[in-house]
Order: structure tokens, then C-alpha cells, then sequence
């Protein structure tokens, strides 16, 4: 597994805040997101030859945000993989979320253009080269997320339903989904939990963390509509100090009212009762 | 605050009398233009922090940021302007409270990081002018609004839902969205098209608000704002 920064994009970084890993096999290496950037992909290939001698066979791209699946050019087209709506996220989004790219990173994007997967996975047990593995097709962070557990070591790769220790990233959230993949997750056996950004777990921390952020925020932001507040209102709304520790904290909620709150004022205009 | 809101509260506190010297609390190169282009020549101008403008310091959805303006700590305020200094059509709304509280939220396009002002006329003719910088990546006024690229806005042009709150201080507040594309002319092959007034009034018909996108003078630049889509007023209860 490689360790991005529990930041957000920068020209520092280069996009190097995601968390991407690879399973060596007998039958060939499996990598499980990309990265955010063709450079970032090269690297990868590196890190994997460095390790291992047996091929690349197959990319999988957790999800169709950028920093997971933009790096897809350093791989042969015919290994990438994804769920349905994945594919269809990139084709529709790949664009315009790299324009986006360039703009927060800057030179570290050279040369880098979307490449959507062409192989489209479905749940269910993927075998390779001895490791069992469980896609399990799940939702709620974007329309289609995949978490892998693979069995035979008790790996759990869980993309970007889960963050550790880092504000969670919500522009394509739909937050009651999301809980419900977030119970999936838990009651999966695994031994080693992979977030799709912060650090490695062994317990299902991660997970409540998870859990307890996106309950507050939608909570909070439900009421506030309710209450009739004013975005400018909301936002300026004070956070628990439990969630003090997450990484990028102030930013991210900043960023799920923008994303989150307008449908939720709407809700509340619709609901509300009409006055004589 | 910086050094310049302390120098702007003592010019407050000496008067008319060398209001013109006061300098920019927003530092900002573009004030000079703005004074002149938005605010009578022969008017006493005054920064006054009774005007808040509420808005992110950063705004990460250059097409949609939202700004509170309030000036209900201002006496008999007759009318309330706001501008963008950098964006390339400055003017954003203009609203006389009439019988509502002189506070008015909504929401903003904004082309690159701007000072995001109000200036409020009180009775006596002089204007009070707040403001709050917005920092953005930009772009929202040269592109295409969300609308316009969807179908749906033509079915439901004109639709409004609202809703009244009543406010723990007393009176009651008043929330609205209109649906409407609010487009501003600026983004290529797609023609102006935005809100240029609306008149909210109470039951009986006493006027409450009267709120305009874009200046009268210039009828043909609106504000690079949906400022009419999604509106948070403070109407009190009409007392006159």
C-alpha cells in the first residue's frame, strides 16, 4: 500500500493524498486505484517492479474520483477495471475533473488525460493466482463504490467510504446510502482495514469515525434547513471537538455544506407548512 | 481586523467632515471606480461595520456563493446596494426594505476573488458601506449556468417555493427560491437571461421588499449574479 498526505490537492502534493495498494499474485499483480496522475501511475508501476517481477493484470479503480483513476494511463488499457457506474463517472466527469486537477497540482499533471476502464466488474468472489477475493459493490460515497476484501489475508480495501483521521470528501455523497455501505463494511471479517485516504487500521475505528462525521454533518445541516437558516449561517455553525482531529476538518465541512446544503434547503421549503 | 478598520472607525467617529479621506478597510485597488460609478458624486460615503456583509472567506463553488447582507443595526435605511469590485459586471442586487428589516441573503457568481460590499442609504442621504473579501478560483460568471445546460429550468421557469420562520428576536423571516437560470450573458452563445425585480409584499398587500437584479440606469448589463434564485429576507412585521 502506498500512504498519500491527509491533505487536500496542492502544487505541493501533486495529488498525492489518496491511499493506493497492490496484491502480488502467482497469476500477476492486482493494484487497486491509480492515483491522481499519470506521473503518479509511472511511479507505481515502479514501486511494483521494484517488488515483484510478475506482471501488472489488473487496475482497478475504486470509484470515479480523480485521485483514484487518473494515474490509469501508466497501465495497459485491457487491465482496468470498474463497476458500471464507474466507468460511466469517467466518461461523463473524467474531463472536467482533470481540467480541475491541473488547476490544484499544477506541472505534477503533465501529460495526464482521463482513461476510463473498459472491462466493467460485478460483486461477487474474484480469484486470482491463489487470493480469494470479495468485490462487494457498494454506494453512497459516489453511485458506485467498490470495496475488495481479499480473504485469503484479511484485507479489507474499502475506497473511499472510509476515511481515517481525514474530513470526509462529500461531492457526490448521499449521505443514508453511505451509512448503510458503511454497515456492510463492518460486518465484513477483515483483520486490516484500508481507508481510501488516512492510515491503516486493525479494528473497525475508521469506520465509527466515519460514520460519526457523516451522522453529525447530516443531522446538523438538516436542522439547520429546518430552522431556516441561511448557508452563510450554516457555515459558520461550530464543530464538535471531536472532530478536531480530522485532518482538513474546517475545508471539508466548508465544502459538504456547498455540496449538501441546497437540496436540503429546498427540503425544507417544500415541507414547510403555508401560511395564511 | 487590520490597521485599516482602525482607521476607518476614527474617521467614523470625526464626523462627515474628512469622510472622503477614509481609506479602503478591503484595501482594494478597485474602490476609487466603485465610489464613482455606484454612489452620487455630492454624497457623504461612509465605511460603517453597522453593514455586515456575511460571506466565506473562501468559496470553493464560484457559481453559487452565498453572501448575507445585513444593515439592520442602521436607523431608517432606505435602500441597500451590492457590488463585486472585480467582477466583470459589479453590480450584484439592489434592494429597498420598505416594511422589512434591511438584511437580505442570497446567493452570488463570482468571476475571481473579490471584495463583496453593501452600501446602504439611510434618510439623511448618506451612504454606509460594509464589505467582506471573498476569496475564489473563479470562473462563475463566463460559464454556462447549472440551468441552462439542463432541459428542467424551461418546464419550471418562474416556479417558486418559500417558506416564513419566525425569528426568536421577533418578526419573521422570510425564505424563497425561484427557478429561474439566472444567466448573465457572459458565457458564450447563451443570451442574458436573469430576474430583474421582485416585489415581496404581506398578505394584504403591503409592500415588504423590493428587490432588483441589476441597476435601472444600465438596463441591459445584469448583475453576474442569480441574486433573485434563492433569497433569505427579514421581513418584520409591516408596522406602517
Amino acid at each position: 500500500m502506498l500512504t498519500g498526505r491527509s491533505e487536500d490537492f496542492s502544487f505541493t502534493n501533486g495529488g498525492n493524498i489518496v491511499n493506493t495498494a497492490f496484491i502480488v499474485t502467482q497469476a500477476g499483480v492486482l493494484v487497486i486505484d491509480s492515483g491522481p496522475s499519470r506521473a503518479y501511475g509511472e511511479q507505481l508501476r515502479r514501486a511494483i517492479a521494484r517488488i515483484t517481477r510478475q506482471p501488472v493484470v489488473r487496475v482497478i479503480n475504486t470509484h470515479h474520483h480523480p485521485d483514484h483513476f487518473l494515474g490509469n494511463q501508466a497501465f495497459a488499457p485491457d487491465t482496468l477495471a470498474a463497476l458500471p457506474g464507474t466507468i460511466h463517472g469517467i466518461h461523463t466527469e473524467g474531463g472536467s475533473f482533470n481540467d480541475n486537477m491541473y488547476r490544484l497540482a499544477g506541472d505534477w499533471m503533465a501529460g495526464t488525460e482521463p482513461v476510463a476502464p473498459t472491462l466493467p466488474l460485478a460483486a461477487g468472489p474474484l480469484e486470482l493466482g491463489g487470493h480469494r477475493l470479495e468485490l462487494i459493490a457498494l454506494e453512497g460515497h459516489t453511485g458506485a463504490d467498490l470495496a475488495i476484501l481479499d480473504r485469503s489475508t484479511g484485507v479489507l480495501f474499502a475506497g473511499d467510504l472510509i476515511f481515517h483521521d481525514r474530513a470526509p470528501t462529500t461531492p457526490h455523497a448521499r449521505l443514508p446510502a453511505w451509512q448503510a455501505s458503511l454497515d456492510t463494511l463492518e460486518a465484513q471479517p477483515f483483520r486490516h482495514l484500508v481507508p481510501g485516504h488516512g492510515p491503516v487500521a486493525t479494528d473497525a475505528g475508521p469506520i465509527r469515525q466515519t460514520r460519526a462525521w457523516l451522522g453529525w454533518l447530516d443531522h446538523t445541516l438538516r436542522q439547520a434547513a429546518d430552522e431556516g437558516l441561511d448557508m452563510t449561517e450554516a457555515l459558520a455553525l461550530p464543530l464538535p471537538a471531536e472532530f478536531r482531529r480530522l485532518a482538513v476538518v474546517d475545508a471539508e465541512y466548508r465544502r459538504s455544506v456547498g455540496q449538501l446544503y441546497p437540496a436540503l434547503e429546498q427540503q425544507a421549503l417544500r415541507t414547510g407548512k403555508a401560511r395564511e | 481586523m487590520n490597521i485599516h478598520h482602525v482607521i476607518a472607525a476614527a474617521a467614523l467617529a470625526l464626523g462627515p467632515g474628512i469622510a472622503a479621506a477614509q481609506t479602503d478597510p478591503l484595501d482594494s485597488p478597485r474602490w476609487g471606480d466603485m465610489k464613482k460609478e455606484f454612489l452620487p458624486a455630492a454624497a457623504r460615503v461612509v465605511f460603517d461595520e453597522r453593514v455586515r456583509v456575511i460571506a466565506p472567506l473562501t468559496a470553493e463553488n464560484a457559481l453559487n456563493v452565498p453572501v448575507s447582507v445585513d444593515a439592520s443595526a442602521l436607523p431608517d435605511v432606505k435602500e441597500v446596494l451590492v457590488f463585486a469590485d472585480f467582477n466583470p459586471i459589479a453590480r450584484i442586487v439592489r434592494f429597498e426594505p420598505g416594511g422589512a428589516q434591511p438584511g437580505l441573503g442570497f446567493r452570488i457568481k463570482l468571476q475571481q476573488s473579490s471584495p463583496v460590499r453593501a452600501a446602504a442609504r439611510t434618510g439623511d442621504g448618506s451612504w454606509h458601506v460594509g464589505g467582506t473579501w471573498v476569496n475564489t478560483t473563479g470562473g462563475g460568471c463566463t460559464l454556462p449556468s447549472t440551468g441552462s445546460a439542463s432541459p428542467e429550468w424551461q418546464k419550471r421557469l418562474g416556479e417558486v417555493s418559500s417558506r416564513v420562520w419566525p425569528k426568536k428576536e421577533g418578526g419573521e423571516r422570510l425564505r424563497l427560491r425561484v427557478i429561474h437560470p439566472e444567466d448573465t450573458g457572459l458565457a458564450a452563445g447563451i443570451p442574458a437571461f436573469y430576474i430583474q425585480q421582485l416585489d415581496l409584499a404581506d398578505a394584504a398587500g403591503t409592500p415588504l421588499m423590493h428587490i432588483e437584479g441589476f441597476e435601472k440606469k444600465l438596463p441591459t448589463t445584469p448583475g453576474c449574479s442569480p441574486a433573485a434564485a434563492r433569497i433569505s429576507a427579514s421581513p418584520t412585521a409591516a408596522t406602517s
